[in-house]
């Protein structure tokens, strides 16, 4: 690799050729504050907090942006640069909010942190504010007072996920980074994926808090208070505590919630197992009946993850006949704890309280919808993000670090490997292949370690063809049968598929959609993270490893499930498609085809 | 997916409106998949309509293929992009430093009793909107005023009657 060398600070420095000169910086030691910029995700120049000195130069340069140049000599520490970020920090101060003592993010705020590095002790500038309010939908909160106009959100909005919902509107002292006309976030085509609230290095895009909502519930002796953790949530908590990405907590996470007070602590992965029956008889069925001459619709999509879901039906409303049938895992769950469970019970579905702790903001959307209740009572009542989850155990004087590692309740709390994956890009895909490929032809799936090479890792699409030979008799209709899939995560990877089969070029019959690049692991719930590749790359094989570790790796050996089904009936028969299956809304790219919303007013 | 959309709105438009819609389009055709068109398509579009209401600005997404927050934060952005209904011609009263001391403000004030709209708005009968410019470059003219590209020099409140009336 070609090298520069240049000065920095005094000290002879060697980089790589074409690195920016904060990366130069880097590579040598030596640490430039930076506010606005992420690595990997922005890279915008908007906050010039990372401003140095470049002799020969005229103004301070931008060090996330410029690149540096062999024989630079560059000051990142001068009297003058340390001047000019105090100023400029100290200007974004006199727009900002700074109730920061009750702000969510206090102690956990870039900004804040920002000002201690910087030496910022007074407040010079007391100046003009802007009058903006809070916009809170059902998944996420706006707090526009807090916002510091960085655009790590647009970033992530418009060119990651592709969803273009924010953006700079307005000029000047004037701006703010808003959907078009300044709509309620409620209102737009919103996938409510909670990918802004990733990135936001203050208060201001934050998940709408569960939180009091769930104590309230913990401390009414008239609730049977049940939780359960999606897959991803055990490789995320973790990192709450200061341990490093990708460090699995499954025993010491169900010990916690046993601590915070939940009278069982179950486990979303068992509806993972639960979730596969039915899908993949589903998608079996599909299949029988396309190629029997039915009228069955080709490609099937997972419907797992509901930020996929709002925006398949804000952007292909006449496509919504492609999205499997099932309700998303701890959907399920929650219907059936509310039925079968609270039967064994023998207590009403509304005295049951049911939480899910979800690496996402969309499933706070998913349980708002009208679709989601049974026997009327909503399927679920609260959904905590993991950051929340890391707020609660803390704020409940809990010991994580120190907690013994303890097992699930039984009867709805074991799973198997399969289920662990449902967490990431492919895996969906993988434990259904597992399941259908062995029902179908009696053999296990042929691929080393159960893994579907062709689908596991971080590429935008991924694409497989798994050829059915030597079929049980039943089954003899699919002998010979291609079955051709494809796997994306991220809402750009999605729209490019399902345009696919919008043009009727789709050359698939199933596909598995994740709303957030990689998965759930990385979703718009889980902990922030100063490098998201490690951190999704760690989790990724975190999960992969709880999988590995299981003694039973297919859903449809879990023997707990089994059970289930014997009392329950068949996969997608009468029970299932009552309490387990749902139906779609066509919405429109710009909510024109239904009167609902999901603002919350303040 | 923008067809869908489309033949929803399409039938709410009125002729003379559908006639501009279409002249619009045929200027996004000339332009799109040219690098920051999105600019010199609104200029056109308000050319052509007016003023870019949000039903508009929607029809300009679709076609572009760019997300709505995006167009409307382009037009939020620049002053000369409108999306209220404008006159038929505009007025803008410079208040540059020179036109100011020199009776710039006394304009716009008189203006604003003769047209009986303020600063901004547009009048009644859509004849004028009325703004103001900061300098027009035009300071040994001061007070100056344009109506549309028209510079007039030297104006008193009793010249107002004079210069509207040629509009």
């Amino acid at each position: 690799m070609a090298t520069i060398q240049l000065t920095i600070n005094g000290k002879a420095c060697e980089a790589p050729k074409g690195s920016t000169i904060l990366k130069a910086a880097q590579a040598n030691g030596i640490r430039i504050p930076t506010l606005c910029y992420l690595d990997k995700v922005h890279q915008f120049g908007a906050c010039r907090i990372c401003v140095v000195e470049v002799e020969g130069a005229r103004n301070l340069q931008a060090s996330c942006m410029v690149e540096a140049q062999d024989g630079m000599v560059i000051h990142t520490n001068s009297k003058r640069v340390r001047d000019a970020r105090k100023v400029l920090y100290q200007l974004l101060l006199s727009d900002h909010n700074q109730d920061c003592l009750a702000c969510s993010r206090n102690q956990d705020c870039e900004l804040q942190a920002l000002g201690r590095e910087l030496g910022v002790t007074e407040n010079r500038f007391a100046g003009e504010k802007n009058e903006v309010g809070i916009d809170a939908c059902v998944s996420f909160t706006r707090d526009l007072s807090k916002c510091i106009l960085c655009r790590r959100c647009v970033s992530v909005c418009n060119r990651i996920q592709e969803t273009g919902i924010l953006n700079a509107q307005n000029r000047g002292f004037a701006t703010v980074i808003s959907p078009a006309e300044n709509l309620p976030i409620g209102t737009v085509a919103c996938a409510m994926c909670g990918q802004c609230t990733v990135v936001c290095p203050v208060g201001a895009l934050k998940e709408t808090s569960h939180q009091e909502r769930v104590w309230d519930a913990l401390n009414d002796p008239n609730k049977r208070v049940i939780v359960q953790p999606a897959p991803a949530v055990r490789v995320g908590i973790g990192e709450c505590f200061g341990l490093p990405a990708g460090t699995s907590q499954t025993g010491r996470l169900a010990a916690a919630l046993r601590r915070l007070g939940f009278d069982d602590v179950f486990d979303t992965n068992w509806a993972a197992d639960l979730t596969i029956m039915e899908e993949g008889t589903e998608f079996l069925g599909r299949v029988k009946s396309a190629l029997t001459g039915g009228d069955a619709v080709l490609p099937m999509f997972t419907s797992c993850s509901p930020g996929w879901i709002k925006f398949c039906e804000h952007h292909f409303p006449t496509e919504l006949d492609h999205l499997s049938s099932c309700k998303s895992p701890h959907m399920m769950f929650g219907a059936v704890l509310k039925s079968y469970y609270a039967k064994k019970l023998g207590k009403k579905p509304e005295d049951i309280y049911v939480v899910s702790v979800m690496p996402c903001t969309a499933k706070k959307l998913e349980i708002a919808r009208p679709e989601m209740t049974n026997d009327g009572v909503p399927n679920v009542d609260a959904v905590l993000t993991v950051r929340e989850l890391g707020d609660m155990i803390k704020s409940a004087g809990i010991d994580f670090l120190n907690l013994p590692e303890e097992q699930f309740d039984a009867p709805l709390g074991m799973s198997t490997g399969a289920a662990d994956i449902f967490g990431l890009t492919g895996g969906v895909m993988e434990a259904a292949l597992r399941t259908v490929y062995e029902i179908i032809t009696g053999r296990e799936l042929p691929f080393p370690d159960l893994h579907v090479t062709p689908i596991v890792g971080l590429k935008q699409v991924k694409e497989a063809t798994i050829k059915l030979e030597n079929v049980r008799p039943e089954w003899s209709i699919l002998e010979g049968f291609e079955v051709r899939i494809a796997v994306t995560s991220g809402l750009a990877g999605a729209r490019k598929l399902m345009e696919q089969v919008e043009k009727g070029e789709s050359p698939y019959h199933f596909i598995e959609v994740m709303g957030c690049p990689g998965g759930c692991i990385t979703g718009g719930g889980q902990p922030r993270t100063a490098d998201i590749e490690v951190t999704r790359q760690k989790r990724m094989e975190a999960l992969y490893k709880e999988d590995e570790g299981k003694k039973l790796r297919k859903s449809h050996e879990n023997p707990e499930l089994l059970a289930f089904y014997k009392e329950w009936g068949e996969p997608c028969g009468h029970a299932s498609h009552e309490y387990l299956h749902t139906h779609y809304v066509p919405r429109g790219v710009y909510n024109e085809l239904t009167d609902e919303t999901f603002v919350i007013e303040a | 997916m923008s067809e869908y959309k489309e033949e929803c709105r399409c039938c709410e438009r009125s002729s003379e409106d559908q006639a501009k819609y279409d002249q619009i389009a045929q200027v996004i055709d000339t332009y799109r998949d040219k690098e920051g068109c999105l600019i010199m398509v609104l200029h056109a579009a308000q050319q052509i309509y007016g003023y870019l209401p949000l039903e508009l600005q929607r029809f300009i997404a679709d076609q572009l293929g760019l997300p709505l927050s995006e167009v409307y934060g382009v037009v939020s952005f620049y002053s000369f992009f409108s999306t209220t209904e404008r006159g038929a011609h505009t007025l803008r009263v410079c208040l540059g430093t020179a036109c100011y001391v020199r009776g710039g403000k006394k304009l716009v004030e008189a203006l604003e009793e003769k047209l009986q709209v303020k600063v901004g708005g547009t009048t009644a009968d859509k004849r004028f909107t009325f703004e103001i410019a900061r300098c027009i470059g035009a300071c040994g003219l001061a007070p100056a005023l344009m109506i549309d590209d028209d510079v007039f020099k030297q104006v008193s409140p009793a010249k107002l009657d004079g210069l509207l009336a040629q509009y």
